[in-house]
């Protein structure tokens, strides 16, 4: 766990970048740190590692206070990774993972090993070891960044802006990945973006701050959603939030309606309704097709519209709702865990639900951190 | 060319003092410009101190150099060790100024990982920043190679022999074949600098091979 506590940055000059913080990160979990430039989240960050010292306050780590630990064994502890990596250019690929063994002292053999095991692990191939950094795409070069972070296995892993700097597709991708990484490693996370839809998709709990470094909201991120402390939090999370917000509220058991359907490459039943569902020989859910186009032809991969999206039985209300409105039927297709067609589900039906379900309470005692009181748990002794 | 067929093991003599003269300060001078360009780099305050005192060492007369050093160090006048303290003096003030510039153009983005990573001292110096500015480094050590093959004939003048000898001789006795021997051996010894160097900082910088590679 990594507390702030009354922590104060003012620089030379007199900007206060961080005003009075107050802050915990719960060990195990992402705390997000998120806000416009000059809110202060990178330098919030940094004095974590004491790359910059706080003026005033203290950041303690298991209880202990930073300040009053070495450096460099405080660094080594803690995972960094920033956003365009900063790997070292004149290092192949796998001595920029072994960096941190090898300032530990490893032996060499046991640094080998481990970095091969984490270019592995964040999805690189093996012959990439041997490349330099310069030799890679923007996104491999991330996904290193990430490895050698990992690499000395600390609890803390510090992460500033470390998927801003690479297109849309591959950030979806390299932040997918670094979810299903925190799922197996449980790490204690701080993580700064400027990008809010990071955040929510990111953070188990998310920091809002403002201008001048002061804290606006911590809260989990639906109830963020759900409950802005104020006009900045809620202009900041901006315009759909509603709809956002649906992504973290698990569907309740839709009542689903059983489709008509076609298999691939076979020819379909005379029917009078608009769009009928293909599926593969399995069952699961390809396209639709206009069966008056068809005829009586076989149904061919060309045939196939598919701009709908599928969603998941228990999956979030956001899904369902997306499946229903992209449909051009405008039967929304729900599947199971294993992809098997369930069901199809109408728009006003989700609706129905998200009129039924529950949106995380608001916590009146403290607006600012209320909605980050269930992560926080017994650990915050006085 | 009858004078150099005749005079072939002096001019090879010549060359191998001309040789030692200019390259053992040449490594020393780096070796002595490592801490100071480290200092100017790593707290600027000190730098305009460094370099400019550095820099004015370069503006000294070589001969002048050249007969204060048995008076600094309380040497024989004909003791080589003279002009090796004075092109170590020389090399440093071309160096010093590369090196501290070469460390301070290392991206701040590496200098932060290397920070973060809990890199320090000794180690952050010789595993990251000097690979990192060997490019530049390397540039001031070929002008530092060449300018001391050049300043090193001047010891002629007081007595400590190499490849001057020919020059200063030649001239004197209007012997053309000698003088263009000195000459031409004077040139090829500073190619032959440069190109060590070049291969050299080749050899040290793969990684950046790869980059003209992709590009």
């Amino acid at each position: 766990m990594i507390r702030f506590d009354a922590v104060t940055k003012q620089f030379p000059g007199g900007t206060v970048a961080v005003d009075e913080l107050t802050l915990t990160a719960p060990t195990g979990k992402i705390t997000v740190l998120v806000g416009p430039s000059g809110c202060g989240k990178t330098t919030s960050l940094r004095m974590v590692n004491r790359m910059i010292e706080p003026t005033r306050g203290t950041i303690t780590l298991d209880g202990q206070d930073t300040g009053r630990m070495n450096q460099a064994d405080l660094r080594r502890g803690m995972g960094y990774v920033i956003q365009h990596a900063g790997l070292f250019p004149h290092r192949t690929v796998l001595d920029n993972i072994g960096t941190v063994p090898r300032l530990l002292g490893w032996d060499k053999k046991k640094t080998r090993d481990t970095s091969r095991e984490l270019l592995e692990r964040v999805g690189l191939a093996p012959e990439l070891g041997e490349r330099y950094p310069a030799q890679l795409s923007g996104g491999q070069q991330q996904r290193v960044g990430v490895a050698r972070a990992l690499a000395a296995d600390p609890p803390v892993m510090l992460m500033d802006e470390p998927f801003s700097a690479v297109d849309p597709v591959v950030r979806e991708q390299l932040q997918d990945e670094f979810l299903r990484l925190q799922g197996e490693l449980g790490k204690t996370i701080i993580f700064v973006t400027h990008d809010i839809d990071e955040a929510i998709k990111l953070g188990d709990q998310v920091a809002v701050l403002r201008v001048g470094g002061r804290l606006a909201q911590v809260a989990e991120p639906a109830y963020l959603l759900a409950h802005p402390a104020d006009d900045f939090v809620a202009d900041f999370v901006g315009r759909d939030r509603g709809y956002r917000a649906l992504g973290f509220q698990e569907a309740p058991r839709l009542s689903l309606h059983s489709e008509p359907t076609v298999v691939l490459g076979e020819r379909p039943e005379p029917t009078d309704a608009g769009w009928l569902l293909v599926v593969d020989d399995d069952r699961h859910p390809l396209g639709w097709v206009e069966p008056r186009r068809i005829g009586d032809r076989p149904v061919a991969e060309a045939d196939l519209h598919r701009g709908g999206t599928v969603a998941r039985e228990h999956g979030s209300l956001r899904a369902a709702l997306d499946a229903a409105l992209s449909a051009p039927s405008r039967r929304g297709v729900v599947v199971d865990g294993g992809g098997v067609l369930s069901g199809t589900v109408l728009a006003h039906e989700v609706l129905n639900a998200i009129e039924t379900t529950e949106r995380p309470q608001r916590d009146e005692s403290d607006p600012v951190h209320g909605g980050a009181a269930a992560l926080r748990g017994d650990e915050d002794t006085p | 060319m009858t004078w150099l067929a005749d005079n072939w093991n002096t001019v090879l003599t010549l060359t191998w003092r001309s040789l030692y003269l200019a390259g053992i300060p040449l490594v020393l001078g780096f070796v002595v410009s490592i801490p100071l360009g480290w200092m100017a780099s790593r707290w600027s305050r000190t730098y305009p101190a460094i370099i400019t005192t550095t820099g004015l060492l370069y503006t000294i007369p070589s001969l002048a150099m050249f007969v204060m050093m048995p008076v600094l160090l309380g040497t024989k006048i004909l003791d080589p060790v003279n002009v090796i303290v004075a092109m170590t003096i020389y090399t440093v003030a071309l160096l010093a100024r590369t090196v501290a510039d070469g460390l301070n153009a290392v991206p701040d983005d590496i200098a932060q990982a290397a920070t973060a990573m809990g890199y320090r001292g000794a180690r952050r110096l010789f595993g990251v920043e000097l690979p990192l500015a060997a490019p530049v480094v390397a540039a001031g050590l070929r002008v530092a190679a060449v300018s001391n093959v050049s300043i090193v004939s001047v010891a002629t003048l007081i007595g400590v022999s190499q490849l001057g000898d020919l020059l200063v001789d030649g001239y004197n006795r209007v012997i053309w074949g000698e003088l263009l021997s000195g000459i031409i051996a004077c040139v090829l010894l500073a190619l032959a600098f440069d190109a060590v160097i070049v291969l050299g900082t080749r050899a040290v910088t793969p990684w950046l091979r790869v980059q003209a590679a992709r590009a």
